[in-house]
């Protein structure tokens, strides 16, 4: 038993760290939470369904248009809610710009798709068994999607040019200026990116438990931040690490405590450990806080 | 000689609060000029609303002829404006081959890229020994010349110098002086230096702005102001 729960939370682990990435690297180059991104995910997970259901388009195509669809609404957030506020009280006039955009965000996607939960069948589910364990084709998918984003992210961020320019805006955007970088590029390319990856995460879970409903980003998004703040917000590795966390612990306490606590595991073991360690485990100064 | 930067009436305010009134001074191409004044005098406004940081309220900003006021920050490093600013701004979490590496992120030039790395490298042996080195472990000295020569690889034409001598010990001040007046004449490049450590400025500058409370009050040769009596008196503690 204890191998099927790793599993299931290895997978919903994935899902959160990519949520969370969202969360971390816009605080990393904005030091800002953008309370918007659980409603960006959410609005890309609709979108996905319309392309699936209505137009049949086969998975994938449909994620990466979902997703792509998730990065502009992303970008759109920033240029909107974000980038006007350059000046008085600026963490307190953000704050409420985005819980202001959340709101937005909740009510249009009732008003357009509305309140009642859909039900989102992408693909035909087949389970197998390996070795007493059971996993099926979704649970692959899942896997297999969130292994491909992760690395991509990697790749991107550690090995590229926007990689650097990302990690040096997270350092300091005026210093990065006077090295000529766009910092207003980058800055929407963080935004896109990490909506990019909540609109993919906002499809497999929103496939995996077949549910789709304009709120459906609140209780994924809080867990995903928490992820975040226990890896250290800001840092990739951390956000990646905490995810899995989350979600392990999750499915672990779900299969040996009690499934009705799911929810309140994560931010147990959040509170937990920034009891322990105030700054996350990987939120210390010399990680790279992108 | 022509005048590769000319700032005019420039004046620069924190919300109401004026930092810059009105100042105005001008450097020729290939000229090292010093900006020499006391803590909060506006030398990193100055340099700051040069680069683009920060938008002024009022004035010019000419460079090479043209206005450059409200252009954005990051274009005016490809035309030619590096800023080692106050405080040296090195990204501490990256090596210190990084480092070196994003001041030319502008550029696309692979071979002048390694040609200038080398050079860079010969001018501060110090850093190539620490390449490897994560730069928020390098001292006072080793992170100011980090920064001038993360700065020079941007191939600038205009280099724009914040407090150089701050937080150093003499020895290590001399040393960065001496490569700020390599740089100069070995390169041709136009260096505006702004400086607390007037003694140290006015030996690299050949003419030097005395700069307070936003205004400029007295310019002229440094070999001038070194022999005024009041300049010794407030400025070198002479
Ligand atoms: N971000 C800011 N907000 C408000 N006022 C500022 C800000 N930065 C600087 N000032 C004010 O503007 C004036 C000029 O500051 P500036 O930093 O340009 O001085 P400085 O000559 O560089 O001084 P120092 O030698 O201490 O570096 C000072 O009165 C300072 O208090
Ligand atoms: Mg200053």
């Amino acid at each position: 038993m204890f191998f099927q729960h790793l599993i299931n939370g290895i997978i919903v682990g994935g899902i959160y760290a990519m949520v969370a990435l969202g969360y971390s690297m816009v605080y990393g180059v904005l030091q800002i939470v953008n309370w918007a991104h659980a409603d960006v995910l959410m609005f890309a997970t609709f979108i996905g369904l319309i392309l699936a259901t209505k137009l049949n388009m086969p998975v994938l195509v449909m994620i990466i248009l979902a997703a792509a669809f998730a990065a502009i609404l992303g970008m759109s957030v920033e240029r909107v809610a974000y980038r006007p506020i350059k000046s008085g009280n600026r963490k307190m006039a953000v704050l409420v710009s985005a819980l202001g955009m959340s709101t937005f965000l909740q009510n249009l996607a009732q008003l357009i798709f509305g309140s009642t939960t859909r039900q989102f069948k992408a693909i035909e589910s087949k389970t197998y068994m390996v070795g007493g364990l059971s996993i099926s084709n979704l649970q692959i998918l899942i896997l297999v999607v969130t292994a491909i984003m992760l690395l991509i992210l990697y790749i991107l961020v550690y090995k590229t040019k926007v990689g650097v320019a990302m990690r040096a805006c997270s350092v300091s955007v005026n210093n990065a200026k006077l090295m000529g970088i766009n910092t207003n590029l980058i800055i929407s390319g963080t935004f896109a990116i990490g909506a990019f990856m909540a609109g993919v995460a906002g499809i497999l879970i929103g496939v995996y438990y077949s549910a789709v409903y304009p709120t459906m980003g609140y209780l994924l998004g809080m867990k995903a931040f928490a992820a975040a703040i226990l890896g250290g917000i800001g840092s990739i590795m951390g956000s990646v690490l905490g995810g899995f966390i989350i979600g392990i612990i999750e499915c672990l306490g779900a299969g040996y405590i009690s499934p009705a606590y799911r929810d309140a595991f994560a931010f147990l073991v959040m509170i937990v450990i920034l009891v322990i360690r105030p700054s996350g485990l990987m939120g210390a100064k010399r990680i790279d806080k992108v | 000689m022509s005048g590769i930067l000319e700032v005019k009436n420039l004046s620069v305010s924190y919300g109401i609060v004026p930092a810059l009134k009105e100042i105005s001074f001008h450097v020729d191409e290939g000229e090292t000029v010093a900006l020499i004044g006391p803590n909060g005098a506006g030398k990193t406004t100055t340099m700051h609303t040069i680069s683009g940081l920060l938008k002024p309220v009022g004035g010019e900003i000419l460079y090479c002829g043209k206005n450059i006021v409200g252009t954005e920050a990051h274009r005016l490093v490809t035309d030619g404006i590096s800023q080692v600013p106050e405080g040296r701004g090195i990204f501490p979490t990256l090596t210190v081959a990084e480092n070196i590496d994003i001041g030319a992120f502008i550029r696309n030039d692979k071979e002048g890229i390694k040609k200038d790395k080398e050079w860079v490298y010969s001018l501060f042996p110090r850093l190539k020994e620490r390449m490897k080195q994560i730069s928020g472990t390098l001292s006072g000295g080793e992170l100011q010349m980090l920064a001038m020569a993360r700065a020079l690889m941007a191939n600038p034409k205009l280099l724009l110098l914040d407090e150089p001598s701050m937080g150093l010990a003499p020895v290590i001040v001399e040393d960065v002086f001496h490569i700020i007046r390599q740089i100069n004449k070995e390169q041709h490049t136009t260096i505006l230096l702004v400086e607390q450590n007037a003694q140290m400025a006015l030996t690299a500058a050949k003419r030097a702005y005395i700069i307070e409370v936003g205004q400029i009050v007295r310019e002229g040769l440094a070999k001038d102001l070194m022999r005024d009596d009041e300049i010794r008196k407030s400025y070198l503690g002479l």
